[in-house]
């Protein structure tokens, strides 16, 4: 029985690959902006994503919720206890039996560990913290653990991303496999690596996460939009992180 | 979207009360191509030595066809040292845009610069949020 | 609470030219977009900018809505001394804003 669903996993695996982007080919959002953007990105003491970076780091150190605890009380210091956390998820959250994102994870620390009140995706306060910790796996390699556990939720998401979705039909595949360096309007279709979030992008003038971006993708084809913290966004990531594989994480990213 | 706002040759003036302006020593860097207009990035590098006999007094900055032809006015000194500015501006859609400077003297000078401006491919639904 | 990132060598020699750079959180509303159901949202931005070194006023800046969010600035002074650039933001209802950075002079 094992050995048959192990076999199914490498059919899989093995059909998924062919429709992937070759680890040599994969190349970030970074490269498809202007190069006035891109400096906006490089140097921290202009990047607006760093005031949502330092705002993290302040929150860090301080105290919330019933159980008077900070971030810190558990984790020390977050450039050492959080290095390379943010490369490696979603990962496998042992409560839910679920891959968890590090959005949702944060939160989850925060209400259960510090008795603190659950912040939406949308919260500055929540993409700060975030953003923080990401931080500290900036240019660091992607690399999605290999937790066997995570192979069905990971499949689910490869299924959404080639799935033809709203009025319009399109998949995110149909843009960003078969036509990434081609142009939609004036602007160039990138591979949509999610290799910056949370990331400041020029459109919001703000800080926002995956989830928001994907939401907005999915109104762009006129699709109904899954609910922020939908299973599926977390199905998605996981496996767009599994295609970034490799690839420098940039938050704070700045992107049109 | 139409509205009443002063021409571009009008915002000169009323910075200028008037007065001639040239068209030099003023070097304005941004882009001819912009990907987003919400956050474009300006650079005015006016030519002065900066001394307190010889310094720029202001920059300042209009656009052509957003709602409001004002967009800064910096107030630089001879503590500045380089009459040198940057920030970033927002532009509604593609325009001509112009920095201008004043000099100790009572003089002004300018430059200018055609921006294009694109959107986002797909802008969103600001009830989405 | 302030949120801003200012960047201040935290050394130069006396006579120097230095480039300091100012960036607060703000949304700067324009006052000319529209809500959901047509609502006009009200106008809030920060209106000017000063920085003072030890004490005196070096650079200032009138800011309008066409400032993007989350204003960033970079200006020029000249090292006269060791001390303190304070750095203060206003907005439309008169708040303001101020952090400081300390830079050695030798």
């Amino acid at each position: 029985m094992l050995r048959l669903a192990l076999l199914g996993a490498l059919v899989v695996a093995a059909v998924g690959a062919v429709a992937d982007i070759a680890p040599k080919d994969r190349r970030s959002g970074f490269e498809f902006i202007s190069p006035q953007t891109q400096a906006m990105q490089s140097d921290e003491t202009s990047n607006p994503g760093m005031l949502w970076v330092a705002d993290g780091e302040r929150l860090w150190g301080e105290s919330r919720g019933s159980a008077g605890k900070s971030c810190a009380s558990c984790h020390d210091d977050a450039v050492d206890s959080m290095r390379g956390v943010a490369a490696r998820y979603p990962a496998f959250d042992e409560e839910t039996k679920r891959p968890i994102d590090l959005m949702s994870r944060i939160d989850q620390c925060r209400a259960k560990r510090q008795g603190a009140p659950s912040l939406t995706q949308q919260s500055d306060e929540l993409l700060a913290l975030t953003a923080y910790v990401a931080y500290q796996s900036r240019n660091m390699p992607i690399a999605p653990p290999d937790d066997p556990r995570l192979q069905p939720f990971r499949d689910n998401g490869r299924d959404w991303f080639n799935r033809r979705l709203g009025q319009l039909q399109l998949s995110c595949a149909s843009c960003h496999d078969e036509r990434w360096g081609a142009r939609l309007g004036g602007s160039v279709i990138p591979q949509g690596h999610p290799t910056g979030y949370p990331l400041y992008r020029l459109e919001w003038q703000s800080v926002g996460s995956l989830q928001r971006r994907l939401r907005g993708c999915l109104v762009g084809v006129r699709a109904q939009p899954f609910d922020f913290g939908a299973p599926e966004f977390v199905d998605i990531e996981l496996f767009l992180m599994e295609r970034a594989r490799g690839l420098p994480m940039e938050t704070p990213a700045v992107r049109p | 979207m139409k509205s009443t706002r002063p021409t571009l040759d009008e915002a000169i003036r009323s910075f200028t009360g008037g007065a001639a302006v040239r068209e030099a020593r003023v070097k304005f860097e941004i882009s001819p191509l912009v990907e987003n207009g919400n956050a474009v990035p300006v650079t005015v590098e006016v030519d002065s030595p900066m001394t307190a006999a010889d310094h720029v007094r202001r920059i300042a900055l209009f656009n052509e066809k957003n709602p409001q032809a004002d967009v800064a006015v910096f107030h630089l000194g001879p503590r500045s040292g380089r009459a040198r500015v940057a920030t970033r501006i927002r532009l509604a859609a593609s325009q001509t845009v112009v920095a201008l400077a004043e000099t100790s003297d009572g003089a002004f000078w300018s430059a200018q610069a055609k921006v294009i401006v694109t959107l986002a491919a797909c802008i969103e639904d600001i009830s989405q949020q | 609470m302030i949120r801003a990132l200012v960047n201040v060598p935290k050394t130069a020699r006396r006579g120097e030219i230095i480039e300091v750079r100012a960036m607060i959180q703000h949304v700067m509303e324009t006052g000319y977009r529209e809500g959901p159901n047509g609502v006009t949202i009200p106008r809030n931005i920060i209106n000017r900018f000063v920085c003072k070194y030890a004490g005196e006023e070096i650079f200032s800046a009138e800011l309008f809505p066409a400032i993007s969010a989350n204003p960033y600035m970079a200006f020029s002074t000249v090292a006269t001394g060791s001390g303190t650039l304070t750095f203060e933001w206003t907005d439309d209802q008169g708040e303001t804003q101020s952090t400081s950075a300390e830079i050695a002079v030798t």
